[in-house]
């Protein structure tokens, strides 16, 4: 290993050859080629972070021109908004209902998908194809489709069924959103369960078989467990995911009718950029941030108890 | 596998493609049908004329070009930047051995419990200091370096933790330092990884929504999500036409790009550290 250091060492720098040795060498390269992403994440991520508990112990309105420090005033006033039970109901609602809609959903397609069909990289296309559309685009469609007079409803009524105006009832619309939600990028998951799905050995659903095991303990005692570490990570990136969906809700209901569809981020965002309360934006930015930190870390926990481990 | 299930899941997955393919069909289609045929009840499936005239409405009522390649060239940056920041990153955590790495990782990977919106106070603030609101500077610096590249530098570092231990004492006996090591061994094997986060972080860039309308203000610096919404007549409701055939040409070549290269990156998305 010494020789192997002082024959590199020797090119560029002898002067310095027992001072830069090959840990030290590796070290200073270490610190370089992490350095961009150091100072990044101190910039753009742990600054803003500290300001944004600075900014939530301020009163601080644009519009009136204030900014004074009143401790924990923002917080009382979050705990008697009266809005936030609607807020964080809403919230609710349409994570559980978009994270288990969306699991369920790409597990179901990534099991079609892996029947050895002909055709099925077709479909795996077709299923896809929602995730590369631009989602405003995406959205600005659905919004006319899902019109008393769109598409939707047009597509019902040959079925014989009258359709109702989705984005104008407080349950449709939210209803309209997830579904709006979980067809753009419910592929991505797909994508991700397959190529599970495809890693599990054939021999052992062989074998589950000759002892007589049905199509549904196959699934629930080999396929689940061994596909589990996909099922933590899909459901902690799309539980995350659901509390950042913003422009779908921007466009398609703008927070209605009434608050119905007035979810955490969009509340965050009207208080923040539209009643220019940035100190109240920035109480709400503590709780969003609380929220998603306290649900990763509670999935990461699970984990132990039921992501099965090969080795 | 019988003929009569074949049938049956053939019929299943045409039936549960409707709401995946529908929406862009209609999009494309009517974005060249007459007016008339848009709201026609039921709903028309093929234009029954073609009709172009709103494509070129779409670049009266916005400065729509300046706004495509603002896009473009915003997503361009940003991803081509994420990909360097991250493999130096991802490379330096996975395989280099320098004292504090694992505390300033576990520092990085603060990142990935920050959704953008919790940040974006402070960001408009900091940015608005140094006189940086109106210009595309927070979204490109941002998402290169801040929370969205994060999950890019631990795609990577799953990556380059898989590569044998071996790969680099060879490059070492062949006289390359770290460095060397790192750009002529390490990165070209990389390169279904990189593929990954190139798509992943070009589509983030190019959806981008919240931080647009936030940053900028003049027309002629929206980029195109921004713009999408911005097609209303004086009583702000939507030009539905104009609207369609702007979305048509903001999502289509993006996604005919896609779908010719999609054998390489759907697998490379699920060969690749998101695995978990």
């Amino acid at each position: 290993m010494t020789d192997l250091g002082d024959r590199v060492a020797e090119r560029p720098a002898t002067r310095h050859r027992h001072f830069w040795t090959i840990p030290r060498r590796d070290a200073l390269v270490g610190y370089l080629l992490v350095s961009p992403q150091l100072v990044g994440s101190a910039l753009f991520v742990l600054l803003p972070l500290g300001l944004v508990v600075y900014y939530s112990l301020q009163e601080w309105n644009v519009l009136a021109g204030t900014f004074e420090f009143v401790g924990g005033d923002n917080y009382a006033k979050l705990l008697a908004d009266p809005n936030m039970g609607q807020v964080l109901t809403s919230t609710a609602l349409f994570s559980v209902g978009l994270v288990v809609l969306n699991l369920a959903l790409a597990l179901a397609l990534a099991i079609l998908l892996d029947q050895r069909l002909r055709g099925t990289t077709l479909f795996r296309t077709l299923f896809f194809s929602p995730v590369l559309v631009s989602l405003v685009a995406w959205t600005i469609v659905w919004q006319f489709l899902l019109q008393q007079d769109g598409g939707v409803n047009g597509l019902l009524g040959v079925a014989g069924v009258d359709g109702p105006n989705w984005l104008r009832g407080e349950t449709t619309a939210l209803l309209s959103v997830v579904v709006v939600q979980v067809v753009k990028n419910v592929g991505l998951n797909m994508v991700l369960f397959l190529a599970a799905l495809q890693g599990v050995p054939r021999q052992l659903y062989e074998a589950a078989q000759l002892d007589g095991a049905g199509a549904w303990t196959r699934f629930l005692r080999i396929t689940v467990p061994l596909i589990s570490p996909t099922i933590l990570l899909t459901s902690i990136i799309t539980v995350v995911g659901s509390l950042q969906v913003f422009a779908q809700i921007a466009v398609l209901t703008q927070g209605g009718p009434g608050m119905s569809t007035t979810v955490l981020v969009y509340y965050l965002y009207q208080q923040a950029f539209q009643f220019r309360h940035l100190g109240y934006g920035a109480t709400l930015s503590v709780l969003l941030f609380l929220i998603v930190a306290a649900l990763t870390l509670l999935q990461w926990r699970l984990r132990r108890k039921w992501v099965f481990h090969e080795s | 596998m019988s003929r009569r299930v074949k049938l049956a899941l053939y019929a299943l997955l045409c039936v549960l493609c409707v709401p995946f393919v529908f929406p862009t069909w209609w999009m494309v289609t009517s974005s060249v049908k007459p007016i008339s045929d848009i709201f026609a009840f039921p709903p028309a499936l093929v234009p029954s004329r073609f009709d172009f005239s709103t494509y070129g409405r779409v670049f009266e009522l916005q400065p729509f070009g300046q706004q495509y390649l603002n896009s473009l060239y915003i997503a361009a940056v940003v991803t081509a930047g994420t990909m360097a920041v991250a493999a130096m990153a991802g490379y330096a955590f996975a395989r280099v051995r320098f004292p504090g790495q694992n505390l300033l990782f576990l520092v990085v990977l603060v990142g990935l419990l920050i959704p953008s919106e919790v940040t974006i106070v402070p960001l408009f603030q900091m940015f608005h200091a140094a006189g940086m609101t109106d210009t595309h500077w927070p979204l490109i610096l941002v998402p290169i370096l801040g929370a969205p590249s994060v999950l890019a530098t631990f795609i990577m570092r799953q990556f380059f933790i898989t590569l044998p231990g071996e790969l680099e004492e060879a490059a070492r006996v062949d006289g390359l330092g770290r460095f060397g090591t790192f750009v002529r061994v390490a990165l070209p094997l990389a390169r279904p990884a990189l593929g990954a986060v190139a798509i992943f972080t070009f589509l983030h860039s190019w959806n981008l929504y919240l931080e647009p309308i936030v940053f900028l203000s003049t027309p002629s610096k929206f980029t195109l999500p921004q713009a999408l919404t911005q097609f209303v007549d004086a009583y702000g409701s939507p030009l539905w036409n104009v609207q369609l055939s702007a979305a048509t040409m903001t999502a289509l070549p993006v996604l005919v790009v896609f779908v010719l290269a999609q054998r390489q990156f759907i697998e490379g998305l699920a060969h690749t550290g998101l695995k978990g």
